[in-house]
């Protein structure tokens, strides 16, 4: 028995002559959250699709909990639970009905899902909605509706794919709570007491008062409605998302060209990123692309962020602001920050001579 | 100093006893970029349809281009842009008879206006791809087109960039900032954290009321008093619950690997304590910088 959850060798989907996926390799621990990240049209979703089995890859194998998805399709398949972008679900039909719909198409009988059902609603906060029509609902209640669809077979490797598209940050923040919660859920985990802590935050309070919920209906042979050490793996184009995850690969032209911890993908720059505050922003902007050390420069509103050559920061702030006073512009403020997930990407996605990306 | 290009006061709408938009004020000038941020229900499409006079306030009044929204609604929609994420694009036509069908819709028969707005957003080359097979990045960039074939001094974008990466991203805004220098004023409304870095200035909107409107560097430093923390332990989730706990912490979130902490009071070493009389093991806490999204969720408390 290998330590990983997901294996995926040498990946490759060809659409005609479009190489959607070319040459990928995915090793996914349990209890690991992990993020696909990319632009439009680099390989995620295939990615997602040629992991659940929806999809025959041209070469490759995937193995999830032990089982080859080519070969044991079923048993693979019964481990994992995927959330499409466009995740349908009945909108006259009651929150209840609709995990019903999913747990029985996936073969699970009333005395299994019901009570589960139950308590996953409880976990995603739904449990008091659970006979309003799924029309009904808001846009964050019906995409946690969709996330407590796919828990319902119990999966032991959760696919999202761009789940908080449309939805706005509170919601987000509430949903990611969530999904770390998952991960981090232990076996006869008795959460209910240890929350006792001020709670000032309207997010994490929600989850957690759900969280307290759970346990108010004992039930016979009680099984938590999760499994223990879930993996997650999640596409997303935003780097607020991939900043929360605990590994990112970054997916270009249906490779993986890099793979690492946020923290250590963000640390390839240290030291390589300005933020420059002043007026007018154009003259900055304009002395900041003629100085030879800087590589980049990118307009944030009332800033700027400059991507300088290791380790020329110190002499390029004071040439900076020399330049800058001698054209007749003004700095407010010209420092070093640290890098964030968004310089790496940008970086990542022009690197040519794949400088940052070893 | 010429007018300013948005003139709001006291706006308010209400449906029945449901107050949609609260009495805000604010100014918009010439040239600015100005983001408008809001979850959904928070106001913000009730207050761009009373800008472009398609709803009528309850109280208060509004200007866009020096002209009343209310009762000059004609002239100012027919100087204004507007790019919705929910626009209809016709996917079964180029890019170019997009442009050109659309421009129609405006009395717009000059093929050069035509070809110089492909260029500006630059589709040229793209001309005749079917829309239906451009990607998103390129789908936005022919929308924008859209909304300035009849070269409005006023722009409003509703989330424009949703969906697509940072580089499309970049490429997008870098277009926006060339069309605020020759002096279009850009309105943008959005929920994503990523879209309002980009504008000069961000409005916040919750429950109908503008809570705060100024730059995103002044918003993170007024908003976010204290210092941000990330602080990274094992087991992560009794870390997260101890420094819950803990008085004089704003905010204490997971943020995967780590967990995130915003407070005025509480100082490195006595997180640090605090944990470790708990037996939990710090792997390192290190400083943050205050996002947009720490300033919301202040704000939206």
């Amino acid at each position: 028995m290998n330590d990983y959850l997901v294996q995926a060798e040498n990946l490759h989907k060809h659409f005609g002559e479009t190489r959607a996926v070319n040459g990928v390799d995915l090793n996914i621990k349990s209890g690991e959250i992990y993020g696909l990240v990319g632009s439009d049209g680099a390989g995620k979703t295939t990615t997602l699709r040629l992991l659940v089995g929806a999809l025959l890859p041209n070469e490759g194998s995937v193995d999830i909990c032990g089982y080859d998805v080519l070969k044991q399709t079923e048993q693979a398949r019964s481990a994992v639970g995927y959330l499409s972008q466009r995740f349908s679900m009945y909108e006259d039909l009651t929150v209840l009905e609709n995990i019903r719909f999913f747990a029985e198409v996936r073969g699970l009988s009333s005395s299994e899902w019901l009570p589960r059902s139950m308590e996953i609603l409880d976990f995603v906060g739904l449990g008091k909605f659970k006979d309003r029509r799924a029309g009904q609902l808001s846009g964050g209640m019906k995409q946690k509706l969709g996330l407590a669809s796919a828990l319902v077979t119990r999966p032991r490797l959760l696919l999202l794919d761009e789940p908080t598209t449309g939805v706005d940050p509170v919601t987000r923040q509430d949903f990611w709570q969530l999904v770390i919660r998952l991960v981090s859920h232990r076996e006869a985990d008795t959460q209910v007491d240890k929350y006792t802590g001020k709670q000032d935050d309207t997010s994490i309070t929600q989850t957690e008062n759900a969280l307290r919920t759970t346990h108010h209906a004992p039930i016979t042979n009680y099984q938590s409605p999760i499994t223990p050490g879930v993996s997650v793996i999640i596409s997303t184009p935003y780097m607020d998302e991939a900043s929360r995850c605990h590994r990112v690969g970054f997916m270009k032209n249906g490779k993986i060209i890099a793979e690492d911890t946020p923290s250590n993908l963000r640390a390839r720059l240290n030291g390589r990123i300005l933020e420059l505050r002043g007026s007018p922003l154009n003259l900055l902007r304009h002395v900041a692309y003629e100085d030879a050390e800087v590589e980049d420069v990118q307009a944030f509103g009332d800033r700027l962020h400059i991507r300088v050559r290791e380790g020329k920061a110190q002499e390029v702030i004071h040439r900076l602001m020399s330049g800058i006073g001698s054209e007749g512009g003004h700095v407010d403020e010209l420092r070093v920050v640290p890098p964030a997930l968004e310089d790496v990407f940008i970086a990542l996605s022009e690197d040519k001579n794949h400088s940052i990306v070893s | 100093m010429s007018l300013p290009v948005i003139y709001v006061e006291n706006l308010t709408r209400r449906f029945g006893d449901f107050v949609a938009v609260d009495h805000i004020n604010f100014e918009i000038n010439a040239g600015e970029v100005v983001g408008y941020l809001g979850p959904n229900g928070s106001g913000k499409t009730t207050t761009i349809r009373m800008l472009l006079g398609l709803l009528a306030p309850s109280e208060g009044e509004a200007t866009v281009l020096g002209y009343d929204v209310h009762r000059q609604s004609e002239e100012v929609r027919a100087r204004v842009g507007y790019m919705s994420q929910k626009f209809a694009i016709y996917d079964d036509l180029t890019a170019l008879e997009n442009l050109t069908f659309y421009g129609g819709v405006y009395g717009i028969t000059d093929k050069n206006r035509i070809t110089q707005t492909l260029e500006l957003v630059g589709l040229n080359g793209h001309e005749h791809t079917l829309t239906g097979a451009l990607s998103t990045g390129w789908r936005q960039r022919l929308s924008l087109g859209i909304a300035l074939v009849h070269q409005p001094k006023l722009l409003f974008l509703d989330e424009p960039t949703s969906g697509v990466d940072p580089t499309a991203r970049r490429a997008f805004w870098d277009l926006i900032y060339r069309l605020a220098e020759s002096g279009v004023t850009i309105f943008v409304t959005t929920h994503y954290m990523d879209e309002a870095e980009y504008c000069e200035r961000v409005g916040v909107m919750r429950d109908g009321k503008l809570l705060a409107m100024d730059t995103p560097t002044n918003l993170k430093r007024t908003v976010i008093k204290g210092d941000v923390w990330e602080v990274y332990a094992h087991p992560l989730e009794q870390g997260l619950e101890i420094l819950h706990g803990l008085d004089g912490v704003e905010r204490v979130g997971l943020a995967g690997d780590h967990v995130r902490v915003v407070s005025s009071k509480v100082k490195k070493e006595a997180l640090q304590s605090l944990l470790r009389k708990n037996k939990i093991q710090v792997e390192k806490i290190e400083r943050g910088e205050p996002t947009l999204e720490d300033v919301f969720l202040a704000l939206a408390r």
